[in-house]
């Protein structure tokens, strides 16, 4: 993609002293025109200002294949600028937006029209997905074809929030994708396992709580039959959103065999469980349910061992009037772009079962690599280009939903405590974030406005 | 009211069993003057205490006059204007004697007549139970310190006290074999 | 100490359910008395507000609270509960609005009344809330056990019927534990609720699929209670046809007499409305032992109990 319009060029030259690229040694990284120029002991050059990166880790900016807009057509829960702004002050470079906003995006002008409002807000790369069928109804293929050719470049495709349940076409869809090298991400749940009514995951809680359950094996068996079928396209198919040991076990054995299959997994399957249930509270309803402590350890283990390649985070934001309902009325979804990092570092990282540079692959290259995006999650080396997040990995941190840049208000996470804190992102060297504060749209920090 | 919590070891004696005995006989001696006679008479004893004194007038009267009085209980907790000072507890049961209270003349028995907001709530029981003749009430103390127009026909013993003193009835039926009245508190 | 709200079985330990059940006897006279008004609750304002139609256990609240001298309203919200329509908070923020002190809730989903009880200032009294309880039924269902078999410690209680969409049976299982009973369930393994083999070994009651065994095969029941059944569950394809329910899980004049064989006293409960000839049989439902005209009589006795112990004192106060 171009560099970005907005902003003037010295804006984007910058000097990173002293940042623990990947978590390794200190290192200084200069910028120039949004390009990695040198990395090492560097001196400080007249023209450049200087960041302070003492003991903080830089990480190529995150990527997050599974983010809900809402625009067009809930303005009300989230706009592609107010998710952007929230994707920036989480450490996000580039979004992929899912298609179930309204109208659906299923055609070429839907998805350039995404893409156009996330160029306009200017803070993240924010790439379109499109509608797998018409009207995510389940029925037909959307145009995947123009939508692939259009500006937008479209290659992931899904109808999340609804899974592709017809076998045949899902092969059609995985068939027609080989084309242009596009991916099919499916939200795996058979919709006669786990119908409408199914608000939580049943088990015992559910059973307990009398809520209508989603059984883990609606999920397992779409991911075994989406396998069966990526192996006889020979074509792509994602997984989003695992949330099962089931899941991980098909994943596991499908990657043993070589199958294109590639699975993302959200912060909140892997840090909350079903007890959050027992209050009622719909902050925790979303879809898949979170799971109990057994599938929370096999999915913790998978992204660990790679059978699960990437964090997404299902950002879905809502109005607060959709989730002040009875919990089987309320929305499903949850808010996670400004959180993720932090929760999966502290679940992951800190106890020391990832690494720094395996969470950048887990959250940026992976992610770029399903994507299909090209100056996304790339290494940081001279010559890449400048899409970059600072974190102070001992911050500590309390989760304030108000102070959230999302519109909406359903953070799950609001009250706890989070260590690993963004301190600064970097979009083709423009500073989109930095403490806390975010850059105004289409425009960038200025270290000088910051000191 | 009598207090239900057993008195602290300062607390002083004020009345015997003997004591209480001698009252309860004069009591139940009263009544039978005023009524001229046992007939028609009911006791409500007013829980708790109130139910055993009323049992033991019954057998006053029995003895001097050879009849049955009928005795029944009658648990006011539902008609209280207090109960929003408290937490609440269970009511005791309500027990009307088998012939009603229609036309009889009702002697509400209890244990410490004092502010009269149990006497109130018991009058407004009654109503719903039926309609006396006439009702009387019979204590075993009056303590004074009245917060409404209420005034017992039959003491067994008048107590002034101070309102900073409680006054602390044990009957051997409720109170372990324990039989006195005590006060303590105020500043002796 | 009974608190603010009244929302799950569980809300109670054992001396709450002892208080309340002591109540409802003194209130179960007042019953019987000729004027039956306490002033006890005169100038509170109780509203039942039902999201989801049901006669018997609204106008049980509804002569509860004006035996009580409560200002009883009830608001018919059938049709406002669903994602669609107004939210719920804004629904009882509204009605809450009206100095209201008690709002006694039917709603067609769990935990309902947990989510308004952080929304309002009133008790809330949970009057069904979707399958997850309907704590009065349970306390109903004790207090008329309890007059038929006296202390429940050690009774073995056996319900049978539709547990997985029963909230009788969630708040009965929690209340007859709580009172020392011994309980077993059976249901087909289609009706049972997910997750029960967890559940029922950490709270410990027993599970099963077969009726007969446990009534007849090892230690016999001190009570039976049925649950209804809804005809609605066959399409779900939780059973074949009414036929084979009846079979293998009702209590049928068969069943009934093998139990009389042994017990002729033994109770017979069921919450109503029930299916005769489906999960219980008339010779059952009518039989000399059934208690089930004496839960609907305990049902007001009860809510009487419970409106007088949520509303009438100072909750907060120590005594």
């Amino acid at each position: 993609m171009s560099a970005r319009s907005g902003g003037e060029p010295t804006m984007t030259d910058v000097l990173i002293r002293g940042a623990r690229v990947l978590g390794e040694s200190g290192a200084d990284v200069l910028v120039r025109g949004g390009v990695i120029a040198e990395i090492g002991s560097l001196g400080t050059p007249s023209d450049v200002r200087t960041v302070d990166a003492d003991g903080l880790v830089l990480l190529p900016g995150l990527v997050d294949l599974h983010t809900h807009l809402r625009e067009p057509g809930r303005e009300d829960a989230e706009t592609v600028a107010t998710g952007s702004a929230a994707a920036a002050a989480g450490g996000f470079t580039s979004v992929l937006a899912m298609a179930n906003t309204s109208p659906v995006t299923d055609t070429a002008e839907a998805a350039e029209r995404v893409l156009d409002l996330g160029r306009a807000a200017g803070l993240v790369d924010v790439v379109p997905v499109g509608a797998v069928s018409k009207g995510l109804e389940g029925a037909e293929l959307a145009e995947i074809g123009l939508m692939a050719r259009s500006r937008a470049a479209v290659r992931v495709f899904s109808d999340d929030g609804r899974c592709v349940a017809d076998a045949r076409l899902m092969r059609r869809a995985l068939d027609y994708v080989k084309a242009f090298g596009g991916v099919i991400s499916q939200h795996s749940q058979d919709p006669r396992l786990a119908d409408g009514q199914a608000c939580c995951h049943e088990g015992e809680w559910s059973g307990r709580l009398g809520l209508p359950g989603w059984p883990g094996v609606a999920e397992d068996v779409i991911v075994a039959r989406d396998v069966m079928l990526a192996r006889h396209t020979g074509s792509r198919v994602h997984v989003a959103h695992v949330s099962t040991a089931g899941s991980v076990e098909v994943l596991r054995w499908a990657k043993s065999r070589g199958i294109a299959v590639t699975a993302e997994v959200t912060p909140h399957h892997l840090a909350l469980g079903t007890d959050l249930l027992a209050g009622y509270d719909p902050v925790f309803k979303v879809n898949p349910p979170l799971r109990p402590s057994e599938d929370q350890e096999a999915i913790r283990e998978a992204l660990l061992d790679g059978t699960i390649d990437a964090v997404a985070t299902d950002h879905a934001p809502h109005a607060r009037h959709d989730k002040e309902h009875a919990f089987p009325d309320a929305a499903f979804g949850m808010l996670g772009l400004e959180t993720a990092l932090g929760v999966v570092a502290d679940l992951l990282v800190r106890p020391g079962l990832l690494s720094w540079a395996d969470l950048a692959d887990r959250m940026s290259s992976a992610p770029a690599r399903i994507a299909g995006l090209t100056d996304q999650g790339r290494p940081i080396a001279v010559g890449e280009p400048a899409n970059l997040v600072m974190v102070d990995p001992d911050a500590s941190w309390t989760v304030e939903r108000d102070a959230s840049r999302s519109r909406s208000r359903n953070n799950p996470w609001h009250g706890r405590t989070v260590h690993s804190k963004v301190e600064a992102t970097f979009l083709r060297g423009a500073l989109t974030a930095y403490r806390g504060r975010v850059a105004p749209a289409g425009g960038a920090l200025t270290l000088e406005e910051l000191s | 009211m009598g207090s239900a919590t057993p008195p602290p070891p300062a607390a002083r004696v004020v009345m015997s069993s003997g004591d209480i005995s001698r009252a309860l006989r004069r009591v139940a001696h009263e009544i039978l003057e005023r009524n001229k006679g046992p007939a028609g008479l009911v006791l409500l004893g007013i829980p708790s205490r109130g139910v055993p004194l009323a049992r033991r007038l019954a057998a006053v009267l029995h003895d001097v006059e050879g009849v049955d009085i009928p005795v029944g209980t009658l648990d006011v907790t539902m008609f209280r204007d207090d109960l929003r000072r408290q937490p609440t507890r269970a009511p005791g049961r309500t027990v009307v004697p088998a012939g009603g209270i229609d036309d009889k003349v009702v002697v509400l028995v209890d244990d410490v007549l004092y502010s009269g907001r149990t006497i109130r709530a018991a009058l407004e029981a009654i109503n719903d139970l039926g309609r006396p003749r006439a009702v009387r009430l019979a204590v075993l103390v009056d303590r004074g310190h009245r917060e409404l127009p209420i005034r017992a026909d039959h003491v067994g013993k008048n107590l002034p006290t101070s309102s900073a003193e409680r006054v602390h009835v044990a009957l051997a039926e409720s109170d372990g074999g324990v039989e006195d009245v005590r006060i303590s508190g105020g500043d002796r | 100490m009974i608190g603010k709200h009244l929302l799950s079985s569980a809300d109670l330990d054992r001396e709450d359910i002892e208080t309340i059940l002591t109540t409802a006897a003194s209130m179960h006279d007042v019953q019987r008395r000729e004027v039956k008004k306490l002033p006890t609750l005169r100038g509170r304002t109780v509203i039942n507000l039902f999201f989801e139609d049901s006669t018997r256990t609204r106008s049980s609240f509804e002569i509860a609270g004006k035996w009580m001298s409560a200002d009883t309203i009830n608001i018919s919200a059938k049709g406002s509960s669903t994602s669609k329509g107004e939210s719920l908070r804004d629904t009882v923020k509204t009605i809450a609005a009206m100095s209201v002190d008690a709002l006694v809730i039917r709603h067609n989903a769990s935990g309902a009344c947990r989510q308004v009880s952080q929304w309002v200032d009133a008790s809330v009294i949970n009057a069904g809330d979707g399958t997850h309880e309907h704590p009065t039924q349970a306390l109903l269902d004790a207090y008329t056990l309890r007059h038929r078999l006296g202390d429940l410690t050690g009774k073995h209680v056996v319900i049978v019927g539709d547990l997985a969409h029963s909230r009788v049976f969630r708040s009965n299982v929690i209340t007859l534990a709580t009172l020392g009973a011994r309980v077993t369930v059976v249901a087909p393994p289609t009706l049972m609720p997910s997750g029960i083999g967890a559940w029922s070994a950490r709270d410990g009651f027993a599970t099963s699929w077969d009726l007969d065994e446990i009534l007849y095969a090892g230690d016999p029941p001190d009570a039976v209670m049925m649950l209804r059944v809804q005809k609605e569950r066959m399409s779900g394809g939780f059973f074949p046809t009414a036929r084979e329910y009846t079979v293998g899980y009702g209590l049928t004049s068969e069943r009934l007499e093998r139990l009389y064989a042994v017990n002729p006293q033994i109770p017979i409960l069921h919450p109503g409305p029930m299916n005769r000839g489906l999960e219980i049989a008339a010779e059952a439902a009518d039989a000399g032992s059934s208690a089930i005209l004496d839960q609907v009589s305990a049902g007001v006795a009860v809510r009487m109990a419970v409106l007088y112990h949520l509303l009438a004192g100072d909750q907060g106060a120590q005594s």
